[in-house]
């Protein structure tokens, strides 16, 4: 079968409609089943110690008191884990993070579990573990951590990408990217602004804790019921940590409660893997909202310098950005994804990007939506409107003049095909609400964001029931509404009404590999397999038709859901329904099926360009988002709810980040905050019905021009509410959260220099 | 109560005890609800004032009309706490009887001088509800003993209440402080009697005569305001952590407590 990827401007029916998600009604009343709503008979309850310290060396763990209690099934530590990894750097660093060994690197980090009859066992049973600690120095700031005379978070760890040293050091990796000449760039600026910004670290705050329920029998065989985004990702993972065959572990994903990327990893999972391997029995593991505060992936909090200069007709000729993020305890690529995005929505003759990738003890850095851009994307945008101010440029104007377009070397190396930064922009001048009157206190910001999107390995099994519905089994988890759009596609394809397709999401045993549902990849990519599985089956169909007909397959079209036979001398022959085909079908040859194995290739970078309107109270520095907007390439809106859906989800969770949400340190290096009480996220009369108006620029690399819609929509708005809250406040703020007490705080320090200005 | 060996507490709304009790904060040997006490469900008009029973959710204090118009400021610190759902089942009893500094209730409630009843082994007592709390967590009242209702005087003519918290989200949040103002008013528009309470500025609420003081005698002009947010600000001695800085507190305390009164002013009529 040839795979055409081609984008092909297929008029569509279907496709672009609204239809119900099939999942809905499950989820509204409560039959859906997620991480915590499975169980097994004989099920023991797991729990997780942790570490109270955020350094500490780990000198002895007394298991024997709990091992004694009576309903403990089983008690483990790092030593119920041993190093399979066989020199997989990455691996062993999963392993440590899921359980401490000898070494604990963040309040939080598990140093033991065990598995009892009951929840109210296993707590006691953890209260009489002894773990006899050596707590050491530790470091959490990102900046701290960069000193030469800071606490070494992983002692083997050299800086890759760096001058070559034999000296411990916390930074991991330096990442550089850009083009042109900088220096000579900004000798030709009539302007340069240089600024430097922060921003705390956030958790992608999905609702469902994590939670599984495992199984793994004497025999090597195993199962894991798991909220995750990845099962497949899981599965392999899990096998290997555990030392099992990848075929005998079978990994089912529930319906999932968020994820946006901290889902992607595993925490806990090998440990119910391993509890239940040694009390024989499932275990069942679900984290506390404080486990998983403390001991999951947030995203990285950040430190940064911007430079961008530019000629008096508002041509940037220069830019540089350093950006120091911090992975958490264990390596990561974040700081390089951020040098890799800051720049990527200009077109630049001179660009520098620098990322440092930093270890701190705080907990492992996970993805979070477009990670690492948003943060950039808030400096670069913020030096954007500050250059645009010392032009006196309108600030749409002035990226509009430099924004990236179709044939544009991109800062991070790819030159770009037809891009959605141009048409974003110029759709944000004209909307209303860049025009709208702002009261009193009132201020707007705009500002841009890109990523990349991605797409990988799919697979799609389609099976035509004898009554002509369809039965389609995916492996992307389905996080924001896919089995809807997928159900469309296949639909589409087939020419057949939605409600005749059901889309499952299956388990690792009845697909091959998927990879995770990450990189806004599900409906690009099984959106792709999709369509090849239905054309793979229609070709079956065909052949049924022409079988049923006696005539050559060569002879028979699909058009509009029927089989047609070609050519005047056929028209005796009326056409043939998917219906009836399928009802024929045990006699024409047995099951009807269409499957795809793919890799899907060319996933369409996508831009996006918000714009916000605050008000900020200055006697109490609080800040209240009045009005919203955001706009965004998708390529093709396949269902166009759930693509607003995801353009409202990341402009709510940017509004959270950019105003309230952080991780709040102690002096002791313990999180303040492990709880949604003090961990403020937005809740629903906090914020604003946001606006969206979606762009359609087909992605040449799919059939249907889809490009990913899940993760873009977290770029901008950091910076749209900064940009909006300086407008608003009369004082540029270049700290993220901008919680009422930095808001205060800068509006009282520009208040009083002012009065310094005035008397000198 | 008075007989249990170890701990034991009575069950209001829950939605402080339950929560602990979760957490592993306490672990209670004996739990004694109130919800099906009838006496303890309605709030009463009498001749003095009102009466809330100490079952009473506060969602109910909302829809009782005379309650609203006579003390709106307590009503609408009672209709903060939480959500919907919370409100559904919290109590201005309990919210007083867990004895958190930032309880939203207690400030406006010491505003308008309610006074809690008090049922124990030895009989019933009237106490001023700033006499409840003691401290973070502690309260006055004796081993058995409990409210079994909050008492609000009849507001005096041409008077006015208010309460405003600050928090960093609308609702669902907990008040990094706060300010409450219950005033009267003479002939003119003059302020002849006031009460500014403040909370989460302290380890209890406080009581600012001094703040009164300010604005007795004024008609609520800017200077007046000014003297009010300068002697609330001298008032507070909060702390700082994870909710707000002592320079956050202390300098917001003072400028909700200018808008309750402006607030409060107005309800009272003046204008
Ligand atoms: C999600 C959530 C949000 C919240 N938001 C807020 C908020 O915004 N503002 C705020 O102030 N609080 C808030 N709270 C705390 C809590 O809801 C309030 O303090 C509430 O008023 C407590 O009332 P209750 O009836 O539920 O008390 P309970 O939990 O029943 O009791 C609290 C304590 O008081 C004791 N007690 C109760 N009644 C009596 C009585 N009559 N006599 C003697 N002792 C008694 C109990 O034994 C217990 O120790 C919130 C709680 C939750 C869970």
């Amino acid at each position: 079968m040839t795979l055409d990827t081609q984008f092909t401007d297929q008029k569509f029916k279907l496709v672009g409609s609204r239809p119900d998600r099939p999942d809905g009604v499950d989820k509204v009343t409560g039959r859906a089943r997620y991480g915590a709503d499975a169980s097994a008979p004989g099920q023991l309850v797991g729990a997780i110690l942790r570490s109270p310290h955020a350094h500490a060396k780990i000198k002895k763990i007394d298991t024997s008191k709990a091992e004694k209690l009576k309903g403990v099934k089983a008690v483990i530590t790092s030593a119920d884990l041993p190093d399979l990894t066989n020199g997989n750097r990455g691996n062993y660093d999963i392993l440590e993070n899921c359980m401490a060994r000898g070494r604990a690197l963040y309040d939080g980090h598990a140093v033991a579990a065990v598995a009892a009859i009951d929840a109210e066992t296993a707590r006691r049973a953890l209260s009489l573990i002894s773990v006899d600690y050596k707590v050491l120095p530790h470091v959490t700031d990102v900046d701290a951590a960069m000193r030469s005379n800071a606490p070494i978070v992983q002692p083997h760890v050299r800086t890759a990408g760096g001058e070559p040293s034999d000296k411990p050091t916390n930074i991991a990796q330096i990442s550089t990217f850009g083009h042109g000449d900088v220096e000579a760039g900004f000798a030709k600026a009539d302007k340069i602004v240089e600024k430097s910004y922060k921003t705390e670290q956030t958790h992608q705050g999905y609702i469902e804790p994590h939670a599984c329920l495992a199984t793994v029998g004497p025999d090597g065989q195993g199962e894991l019921w798991v909220t995750t985004q990845g099962h497949y990702t899981f599965r392999n993972l899990c096998a290997s940590l555990l030392g099992m065959d990848i075929a005998k572990l079978k990994v089912t994903s529930s319906e999932i409660g968020g994820g946006f990327g901290g889902k992607t990893h595993v925490w806990m999972e090998p440990l119910a893997l391993a509890l239940s391997r040694k009390a024989n029995r499932p275990v069942k593991l679900v984290m506390s909202r404080e486990d998983v505060f403390r001991a999951s992936g947030p995203t990285s909090s950040t430190s940064m310098d911007i430079k961008i200069g530019c000629t008096n007709d508002g041509r940037i000729t220069a830019a540089t950005a350093t950006l120091r993020y911090q992975d958490g305890a264990f390596p990561g690529i974040w700081g390089m994804l951020g040098a890799m995005t800051a720049f990527a929505c200009y077109d630049l003759e001179n660009v520098q990007s620098v990322g440092y990738d930093v270890l701190v003890n705080r907990p492992k850095v996970a993805a979070y939506r477009a990670p690492s851009a948003p943060m950039a994307a808030f400096g670069v945008e913020s030096t954007i409107d500050l250059l645009a101010a010392e032009l006196n440029m309108d600030a749409v104007e002035f990226r509009l003049l430099n924004a990236a377009k179709e044939g544009t070397k991109a800062s991070y190396g790819p030159t770009y095909g037809p891009i959605g930064i141009g048409p974003t922009l110029e759709a944000v001048k004209n909307h209303p609400h860049m025009h709208a009157p702002l009261g009193k206190n009132q201020g707007r910001g705009m500002a841009c964001g890109f990523w990349f999107n991605f797409g990988g390995q799919t697979c799609t099994d389609l099976n035509i029931g004898v009554d002509g519905t369809v039965n389609m089994t995916v492996g992307t988890v389905d996080v924001g509404g896919a089995r809807a759009s997928l159900s469309l596609i296949a639909a589409e394809e087939l020419g057949i009404p939605y409600e005749h397709v059901k889309c499952n999401i299956g388990d690792t045993a009845s697909l091959g590999h998927n990879d995770t549902t990450e990189g806004s990849r599900g409906t690009f990519s099984s959106g792709m397999a999709t369509i090849f599985a239905a054309r793979n089956a229609i070709e079956e169909l065909k052949s049924r038709a022409a079988k049923t007909w006696d005539i050559d397959p060569e002879e028979v079209d699909w058009v509009d859901g029927e089989a047609v036979a070609k050519g005047v001398e056929h028209s005796n022959l009326g056409p043939l329904s998917l219906a009836q085909i399928a009802k024929a079908s045990p006699n024409t040859g047995g099951p009807i099926a269409g499957h795809s194995e793919t890799v899907a290739d060319g996933a369409g970078v996508s831009f996006a360009s918000h714009i916000c309107d605050v008000e900020v109270d200055p006697e109490t520095g609080s800040t209240r988002v009045v009005r919203y907007t955001v706009v965004q390439d998708a390529g093709k809106a396949i269902h166009p709810d759930y693509v607003e859906g995801q353009f409202q989800g990341g402009a709510a969770q940017g509004i959270g980040w950019a105003l309230n949400e952080e991780y709040i340190y102690g002096e002791d290096g313990r999180l303040q905050n492990p709880g949604f009480l003090d961990y403020r996220i937005p809740v629903c009369s906090d914020l604003p019905f946001i606006d969206t108006e979606i762009l359609e620029i087909p992605n040449p690399n799919h059939p249907y021009g889809i490009r990913g819609v899940g993760e873009t929509s977290i770029v901008p708005p950091l910076a749209a509410i900064a940009n909006a809250v300086s407008n608003a406040a009369g004082v540029r703020m270049d700290h993220i959260p901008m919680s009422p007490p930095r808001i205060r705080k800068a509006i009282k320090a520009e208040a009083a220099m002012h009065q310094e200005v005035s008397a000198g | 109560m008075a007989n249990a060996k170890g701990s034991a507490f009575l069950l209001a709304g829950g939605t402080d005890l339950l929560v602990r009790m979760k957490s592993g904060a306490i672990d209670p040997e004996l739990i004694v609800d109130i919800k099906r006490i009838p006496a303890t469900q309605a709030i009463t008009k009498t001749a003095s004032g009102f009466k809330i029973g100490a079952g009473v959710p506060c969602a109910q204090l909302g829809r009782d009309a005379a309650l609203v118009k006579a003390w709106p400021g307590v009503v609408e610190a009672a209709n903060l706490i939480g959500s919907d759902q919370v409100q559904g089942r919290c109590t201005v009893a309990g919210n007083l009887c867990n004895a958190s500094p930032a309880a939203d209730s207690v400030p406006a409630m010491v505003a308008a001088r309610a006074k809690a009843a008090i049922v124990g082994a030895g009989g019933r007592r009237s106490v001023a509800v700033e006499k409840v709390v003691t401290g973070p967590g502690r309260t006055s009242l004796e081993k058995g003993e409990f409210i079994e209702a909050i008492v609000l005087p009849t507001p005096a003519p041409k008077s006015g209440d208010a309460y405003l918290r600050f928090t960093p989200r609308t609702e669902m949040d907990i008040a990094v402080c706060s300010a409450a103002v219950n005033l009267t008013l003479g002939p003119k528009g003059v302020v002849t009697a006031a009460r500014v309470v403040l909370g989460a500025v302290a380890p209890t609420v406080v009581l600012v005569p001094a703040a009164a003081k300010a604005i007795i005698g004024s008609t609520l002009d800017d200077d007046a305001l000014a003297n009010l947010a300068a002697a609330c600000e001298a008032a507070c001695a909060p702390i700082d952590d994870k909710r707000g800085t002592v320079e956050f507190r202390t300098e917001v305390a003072g400028v909700l407590a200018r808008r309750a009164a402006k607030l409060a002013y107005e309800r009272a009529g003046g204008k």
